[in-house]
Order: structure tokens, then sequence, then C-alpha cells
């Protein structure tokens, strides 16, 4: 057999002092048994051998490889999945190396240690005696601590209070949308809408004139239905101009921004025009005033009246018919006036 | 090389003692006691790499116009946040990177969380003296999902916009308080201003992740406390704790867990897309996408609220809660609360205040095993139930026959299970006793006379004690 | 000179190879749609009238059977073809979304059709001659996908899915569009098919930016990695359980030691 290399028996020596060094640590005989004192090991099993060792180098140095290729490539070519590959495996490297030291390399021991008793009775009374103690000679000590009581809960009410106002009162506000009597439906460009621009089939959408676009109120779904379509009382069908119906767009399930409009091309076959909502699927029948038929909305679309000016354009009749936005304690209190 | 460092603080702190027993603290071995290890890796690497995303996120709603590199989304206005999360994931180097990792930690993050508390439940470990443990434990479990979605909200892209106005919805269905109580999150009506933003991002970066770094720490005092709980065995008692010192072995394992849970959260990151804000766009309150999803661990709640009948009840004008209430608040906090009583509905159930350090194996309590099934049947139904629109997609089976059958389910679902898995876990627990039960076969045996005879058995005929149900 | 060529040939071969992995890594731009009216069924030159003759045939044959001998529509089974035009026979045709064998079933795209081309041919001409719009002839190469991003999340990505990934709405499946063409974009889009509305009211410009960005979600820009389907959440969460939390559960199966029993 060839001498080993010189590296390979320096690694030995250091390898060996360490071991030394480690087996001299462990006590010699059994100490006495106490929480917190570590017990001897009852079984300890040596397993390292060259494969494993040579295992955990070959890891180890595949995480340097890894790594720097990933700051290499980082100055280089930044490409995500490069450099998430790189620095990725330069953490599994370092796992396996990790995971295989600890299994096949360094000493395996199972110890036992006792657990120490939780709870004691003496302690505990020593405890009550020395709080209790604490209000020797005290006369009016049951007042006293009621008003301690009484002053801690009033500071602490006091200290949360602040937080009212993280917000506004509740008041109509939430009733109120940005749609008055005459202000006209424009698209998301600000283009006054027009009865040519509402289409039987078609869907699109409004917004007040002026507004805030994305305030819950604003959005307005415009679809038109043929004369005769509608199934509502007579006294009901009011501002609809020309068959055009105004709905908000905003479900009154949890929000969502009704975009989904379900119109037959051919209705003997198909089922009738609804407008659904995509995140839980409220549908609501644009014939009978937006009037929900399947799904778990608790409410009506909301419509808004409309009516049409001089210039042919589309303009609001007032505010919603009902509540918009989803329903809270108030939705169906009467509104108050603008 | 050992020795100074050493000597340095014992000499100035007393830490030598300290050291020792953290050096050969005990850590009993069974694989499944370490997958609150992997929640906790998965948090390092959340905390690592939200630093750098909060180095680049800006909490403004503030309107501008997008002139970056992506082409369809030249020109289209969105939010400052929105457009700080693009520029990270699209301009900068590794930006991708660690964004994606980020994702993919919290999802596994809940997870592991998930997991470890299914084993928690079911080996009994969250009895006497572990309760409190227990609780901190399901605090931080609701903690991290609420941290999750705020985190992915935080970028106001169109499906986590989607997913806040719910929030929002349930939050004003809430009976009497609700609208008081989101006006007070959002300071106004939906979608607030850009203080709400400042108040998400210092909620997700700072209060959340001091919370959670509080009660990691508080859960690891009082395990290493406690010491960590063992399944029975040769040389266990209910007064020890045999199993694998800290250092060398456990140590290594440990560091070598969470350098495979950083790698495989980077691999993944690099890898494999996830939440590609740049296709789907910015979010407003007037658009909205079929096949919007929340992240699986909300899943809960969007099959909630599908499946709910559209019951919204009233008392004149006065509205008791809205319909969003059921699914999107009450189920949670029913859950929730389940697993808050749990160690106490327990310790009724068995009528035992005693200490516990050996743990059960499902079968050891059929009663209690079934009773997480049936718990986990309650909570993955509607989950099953959020995704009935792709199922559709997929399978064909109609929208509204499913809505119907998660209904049904929903409530017989769980009774189902439990009737189902008691027999299980009892029949398993059975077979424990004796090996041999519910074998069927031939069994030889001596006759009086001296020769041999080979008879079929069946089961059920040899006269076996009924095995009574262990504490 | 042969020498000095030979010696280039290393580092050539390197320099191509890396240009080709470079290529294969960054994303390519998205191509657009290249089936405009020259995928139509009917193209300006051809002689509509002896198309349409052998076409009343064909339509006799097969169609008439719910659309009616006259094309005027047979109640409860088809709708009046009288003013549909050529466009709308060309979609239903060259999608094979027609012949429908039941009245009840969604007309959906098919990758086959009792007809022959020929035979479509002369069926969307016989149509022709009842009136209505003409095939459209769409150049979604002029348009800015970014224009029809904002377009299509606008008006379709609530029933299409923001990367025109399809869905569902109660009683209908919502096809994705990965087949979509410009011209069944521009087609559809002035039919509204089954249940989808109708947007008559896009002018050209817009229908040719939404056809752009049509053919872009075909190929999506996948900065990430793996696009897993590119419908959000759902594949996210099975990733999360299937491989991440499956990898690390594993891994804890190596590192724990079982408890003897």
């Amino acid at each position: 057999m060839t001498e080993p290399p010189r590296s390979r028996r320096l690694r030995d020596t250091l390898l060996g002092a360490a071991l030394v060094r480690l087996l001299r640590r462990l006590p010699a005989s059994e100490p006495p048994r106490e929480p917190g004192v570590p017990p001897p090991d009852i079984e300890r099993e040596l397993p390292s051998t060259r494969g494993a060792e040579r295992t955990v180098l070959v890891a180890l140095l595949g995480t340097v490889v890894a790594a720097a290729g990933f700051i290499v490539l980082y100055v280089a070519l930044p490409d995500t999945q490069l450099l998430g590959l790189c620095l990725g495996l330069a953490f599994v490297c370092l796992a396996v190396g990790s995971i295989v030291a600890g299994k096949k390399v360094v000493p395996q021991e199972t110890t036992i240690e006792e657990r120490e008793e939780l709870g004691d009775r003496e302690t505990q009374e020593e405890v009550v005696g020395i709080v209790r103690r604490g209000g020797e000679g005290v006369s009016r000590r049951g007042m006293l601590l009621g008003a301690a009581g009484a002053a801690g809960a009033a500071v602490g009410a006091a200290a949360i209070v602040p937080a009212a106002s993280l917000g506004p009162r509740v008041d109509a506000r939430l009733h109120r949308s940005p749609w008055r009597a005459g202000r006209r439906v424009v698209d998301a460009d600000g283009a006054p809408l027009t009865v040519a621009d509402i289409e039987i089939g078609g869907f699109r959408t409004g917004f007040p004139e002026g507004a805030t676009r994305d305030e819950l109120g604003s959005p307005l779904i415009l679809v038109k239905l043929e004369p005769g379509e509608v199934e509502l009382p007579a006294e009901q069908q009011v501002g609809m101009p020309s068959g055009i119906l105004g709905f908000s767009k905003i479900c009154p399930h949890a929000g969502c921004a009704v975009s989904m409009y379900r119109h037959p091309l051919y209705e003997p076959t198909t089922p009738k025009p609804a407008l659904v909502c995509p995140c839980h699927y409220s549908t609501f029948d644009v014939r009978r005033g937006g009037e929900l038929i399947f799904g778990p909305a608790g409410r009506a679309l909301p419509r808004l009246p409309l009516r049409v000016n001089a210039e042919d354009e589309l303009v609001a009749d007032g505010d919603y018919l009902d509540a918009y936005g989803p329903s809270w304690s108030g939705v169906r209190q009467e509104r108050p006036a603008p | 090389m050992i020795e100074s460092p050493v000597r340095f603080v014992d000499e100035r702190l007393n830490a030598a003692k300290l050291l020792r027993k953290a050096l050969r603290y005990v850590f009993p071995d069974h694989w499944s006691f370490m997958l609150g290890e992997i929640a906790l890796y998965c948090f390092m690497v959340l905390d690592g790499t939200g630093i750098f995303l909060a180095f680049y996120y800006v909490p403004s709603d503030a309107e501008t116009v997008y002139r970056g590199t992506y082409e369809p989304l030249q020109g289209a206005t969105m939010s400052e946040a929105y457009r700080s999360v693009l520029h990270l994931s699209l301009d900068v180097p590794a930006g991708l990177l660690i964004r994606q990792t980020h994702h993919w930690a919290a999802n596994l993050f809940i997870a592991a969380i998930v997991l470890h508390l299914l084993r928690i439940l079911f080996t009994g470990a969250f009895r006497k003296p572990r309760e409190m443990n227990y609780w901190v434990g399901v605090t931080m479990l609701g903690l991290a999902i609420f941290e999750g979605f705020a985190g992915y909200s935080l970028v106001d892209d169109l499906l986590s916009g989607m997913g806040l106005v719910i929030a929002y919805a349930v939050a004003l269905s809430v009976p009497v308080v609700g609208a008081d109580l989101a006006l007070l999150v959002w300071d106004g009506e939906y979608p607030g201003g850009t203080v709400f933003w400042d108040r998400l991002f210092t909620i997700h970066i700072l209060i959340v992740p001091l919370l959670l770094a509080g009660l990691i720490a508080l859960h690891l005092i009082m395990i290493m406390k406690q010491h960590h709980t063992q399944f029975p065995g040769p040389r266990r008692t209910e007064r020890n704790v045999v199993g694998t010192p800290m250092w060398p072995g456990y140590a290594l394992r440990s560091l070598g867990l969470l350098f495979a849970t950083a790698g495989v959260l980077l691999l993944l990151g690099g890898l494999v897309q996830i939440n590609p804000i740049w296709l789907w766009g910015p979010y407003e309150t007037y658009l909205s996408t079929n096949g919007a999803q929340p992240d699986w661990y909300v899943g809960w709640l969007i099959g909630g609220l599908r499946i709910m009948p559209p019951f919204e009840p009233h008392v004149g004008e006065y509205t008791l809660a809205g319909n969003a209430f059921w699914g999107g608040a009450l189920f949670p906090l029913v859950v929730f609360g389940l697993l808050y009583l749990w160690p106490l509905i327990d310790r009724r159930w068995s009528r035992r205040g005693e200490r516990h350090e050996l743990l059960d194996r499902p079968r050891d309590n059929p009663r209690r095993s079934a009773a997480i099934v049936a718990l986990l049947t309650w909570v993955a139904i509607p989950f099953v139930a959020g995704s009935t629109d792709r199922i559709f997609f997929r399978l064909g089976i109609s929208y509204e026959a499913q809505v119907w059958v998660f209904r049904v389910l929903a409530v017989a679902g769980p009774l189902l299970a439990w009737l189902v898995a008691r027999r299980v876990f009892a029949n398993l627990q059975r077979r424990d006793v004796h090996p041999l039960r519910g074998w069927t076969g031939r069994v030889t045996r001596r006759t009086a006379s001296g020769g041999f005879e080979t008879v079929a058995r069946a089961d059920g005929d040899e006269t076996d004690p009924v095995p009574r149900e262990r504490p | 000179m042969r020498r000095a060529l030979r010696r280039l040939r290393l580092p050539a071969a390197i320099v191509c190879g890396g240009l080709a992995l470079a290529n294969l890594a960054a994303p390519g731009p998205a191509p657009v749609a290249a089936q405009t009216q020259a995928g139509a069924l009917l193209r300006p030159g051809d002689d509509r009238a002896a198309l349409a003759a052998k076409g009343e045939r064909v339509f006799q044959d097969t169609c008439s059977s719910c659309h009616g001998g006259d094309a005027r529509g047979i109640e409860g089974r088809g709708p009046s073809l009288r003013g549909v035009g050529e466009l709308a026979a060309d979609f239903y045709l060259r999608t094979n979304r027609m012949p429908l064998d039941d009245p009840e079933d969604q007309p959906s795209r098919h990758p086959s059709s009792p007809l022959t081309r020929e035979e479509k041919r002369q069926v969307t001409a016989y149509v022709g001659t009842f009136g209505g719009p003409a095939i459209p002839d769409p150049d979604p190469g002029a348009a800015r996908v970014a224009d029809g991003r904002r377009l299509f999340t606008d008006s379709c990505a609530g029933c299409h899915q923001v990367v025109a990934r399809g869905g569902q709405v109660p009683r209908a499946r919502i096809p994705d569009l990965e087949d979509a063409t410009a011209l069944d974009v521009a087609e559809a889009v002035d039919i509204g098919p089954f249940l989808m509305p109708r947007f008559r009211t896009l002018d050209d410009d817009e229908v040719d930016a939404i056809a752009r960005y049509v053919a872009a979600t075909h190929d999506p820009e996948d900065r990430g990695g793996w696009g897993i389907g590119h419908i959000g959440p759902i594949p996210e969460g099975m990733v999360t359980w299937l491989l991440a939390a499956f990898a690390l559960v594993l891994t804890i199966r190596i590192i724990g030691e079982r408890t003897p029993r």
C-alpha cells in the first residue's frame, strides 16, 4: 500500500485529535440523577465511514459550486429560473451534507433525560402566602382592590378609544352613491354614452360623470331589452328609456364586479338572460329588475333609473332604487334624500 | 477554537451551564415531530425574503401610468403599489426569484402548520401540561392565515383585489357592528385611501411578524421547559425523555431540514411561477375575472361563501346579518372556536386530569381520532366546493348540481366521516391487542389424542377480551 | 486560410450553442394569429352564386331539420338564419360548432365535422344569400397588445378569464381561447354565440386589439418559470402540497428515526 498523501494524514490527525477531545469530555461514571444535569449516553455508536464522509465532502463542494454559480449568474445573466436553480441546489446540497453528517458521520447517541416534576404544592402555597402577606395591615383591602380594578379598566378603555379615530362614523355615507338625477353616464374614457351605444344583447359599463370611478357606488351595467321583455308590474317599469336598464355593477353579496352577462342567442334552448357574478355565481334576472335566481346573494341587484337628455345621452334619473354594495345592518333602511 | 468563546461568555454571563443543558437537550425521535420545524424554517425564509421585498414595495394607491418594459401593460393606469411589485418582478435582478420564494414559503408555512396541528390533535399532545402551548399554536395558525392573505393583497392585482373587497363585504356583514368595523379598518367605504395601504403594510411587515416571532419564542420556550412528548416504547415512561441529544446529531439534522426547506422553496421560487401579476393586471372595483381564487388556505372560505343558500335574515328594515357572514365569518369562527376548546372537550370526554407525556397513536383513542376526522371533513368539503367552477370546466359536472351535493355533504359529510373513522380506528385498535385478530384462515392445532388437525378459523370465534379504550 | 477557418470551428459552435440556449430561455414575442381572413371559408373572389346553388342541397340535407327548409327556423329547435350573413355561417361551420346533434347542446368547437370543407363553403354561400354581415377582415398586426389587454379585461375577462383560460357561468361552459384565431374573435364578438353577449358597438380597431391580445394569451410571458395553467391559486396550492410538502415530509421521514416498537 502506498503512503497516503500528506493532506489526508493531516486530516486524519485532526479528526483523531477532535475525537479524543470529545471522548475525554464524556463523564466516566454515573453522576447523581437530577433534572437538568445531562445523564450518560445509554447508547453510542460511531457510524462514520469513509464513504459517508466523502458524501458530505462532495455535498459541501456542490454547495460551493452552486452558490458560486448563483453569484456569477446574478452578475452575468440574472435569469430567474437559472438563479433559482443554482441557489436552490446550493441549499439542497447543504441539506444533504448536513443530514448525512447528522445521521451517518457524527456519533449517534441515544440518551435518557428525566422530566421535572411539574407542580409543587408547598411552593405554590408559599407563593400564595407571600402575595397575601403583601396585604398585611391593609384595612380596606376589598375596597382598594375594587378601586384598582376600576382604575385599570378605565385606563384600558381610554387607551383603546382612540382606535375609533381610525375610521369615520357610520352615517348615510354607505347609502349615497355618486349618482344624481341629471348626471350623465360616461364610459371608462369619460365619453358620454348614448342610446345608440347600448345594443340588445350587449353589455356595457358606465360611470357617473365627474365622480371617482372606483367608488363602489359608481360602476354601472347597461343592458338593453326588447320591447315587452320586461317582466315587472307596469308601475315599476320606469327609468328604462328604450328598454335600456342600468344596474349596479357591484354584487350585493360580497362586492365583486358583476362582469358576466348570460344572453341567449336562441332562447328556446337556453336559459333566460341574466347578469352573473364570477366570484360566487350569484345570478340576477334582468327581466325582473335584477331579482336573484341562483346563488348566495341576499338581495336583488340594485337598479338605477335612467332617462335620456336632449342629445340622446343616457342620464341618471335619481340614485339607485335600493342600496348598492354588500349587505350590512342598515342596507334595507329608508335612505335619506341626497 | 471552541474553548475561548465558551470561556468568554461563561465568565460574563455564567452561560456554560445553559450551554451544557442546551447541547445535551434530548429530542425524541419520530419524523412527525419535525413538522413544526418545517413551519419554523418557512417563517425564517419568509422573514429573510420579506425584508428584501419591503425595500421595494410602495404602500400607496396613488394612480400612476405604467411606462415600463412589459408591453401588454404599456400605458395602463395602476396603483403605485402594483407598479412597485411589477418593477420588482420584471426589472430587478433576482427580484422575481425572491418574491416567488416568499410566496411559496407562505403557502408551505401554513401547510406545515396544518400538518403539525393534525399530528398534535391525533396524538393527544395538547393534553395537560401542554394546553397553553397548544393555544399559542392555534393562535399562530390564525395569524399565519391572516398574514398570508394580507401579504398577497398588498400587491393590488386583479385577483387579490377581488379577494380584498370580499373581505370588506364579510366585515360589513357581521351583525350589529359590521359597518363600523369595516369602515374603521378601511377608514371609510371601500376601496379606502392610501391610509388603508399603509395600515395593511404596517400590519403585514411589523405587527403580525412581531406577534408571530413572540409567539414562536413562547412556543419554543414552553417546549424546552416541558420537554417534547414521545410515543410509548422501550424504556420510555411518563417521566422521562428518550432520544437524541442536540449536539451533534440533532443539531445537524435540524440544520439539514432548514437547508432542505430553503432549498425546496428557492427551487420552486425560480422554477415554478406563482402569482404572475403582470398577467392578471391591476385591480379596479369595476373589474373582475372568471376563475378567481384566493390562496389555498383561504379556499375553505370561498367554498363556504359559494354553497351557502341566499339566507339574509332581517326584521323589518333591520338586517341581522349579511349573507357573506355565514360562510366568510361564522364558519371560520366556529372552526377556530372548536380548535381552541379542544383540550377542554377532550378532558371532559376522557374524564382524566392527569399529566400526559406519552402520546397516543390515533387508534388508541378512536373517539377523539374520529372527531378530528369529522372536523377535518367539515373544513375539507367547503375547501373542495371552492373549486366547483374549474371542476365543471374540466369534468363537465353541472355547477348547480355540485352546489347542491356540497350543501348536503357539508352537513352529512362530517357525520358520515365520524362514523366511518370510528369504526376504522376501533378496528385498528382491536387488531393491536391480538395480532391475529381479523385474520381468517386455517389453524393447525393439537388434538387431545396427540395428532394434529387443521381447521378453518373465522373472525370472532375466539373469546378474546374486548379491549377497553386506552386512557 | 483553411487552417484559420478550422480553428474557428469550436468557438463558432460555442457561440451558436449559446445563442440557441439564450433563445430558448428568453421569452419570445407573442405570435400574432396568422389566420385572418385567409382562413375563412369564403374569399372575396369566390363565385358565390355557384356555391350557393349547391349549398341549398347540403342545407336541406343537414341543416333544415332544425333551421327549417326555408331557413326561417323551427320553434324550439333552431333560430332563423335570415339575415345572419356569411359571417355567422363561417363562424359556426369553420369551427365545427354546427351541425349540432341536439338543439339542447351547447355549440362548441369540434375537431371534425360531417361536412367537407367544400360543403361548408357551399352552405356559407347559401346562408349568405339571405343577407347579413360579410366575413370580417381583422388586422391584429396593426393593433397594440396593451389596448387589447385593457379591452379584454374590461369586457371579456369576466367570462373568459383574464388570460383567456375559459371558465363557467351557471348552465354554460365558457371556452378557453387557446385555439381562437383573429377571425374567430371578430366573428364571435359580432354574433354573441350561445350565451355570449354581443359587442357590435366595438369598432374595427378595438376588435383588432382584442384579437391581438387573445393571440398573446396563447403563449403568456412566464418569467417565473412553469406557468402551471395560468389560472392562479388552484394549481399553486397543488404544487404546495404535492411537490413542496411531499418533498419535505419525505425529507423528515429520512431524517427522523422511528420509535422502535
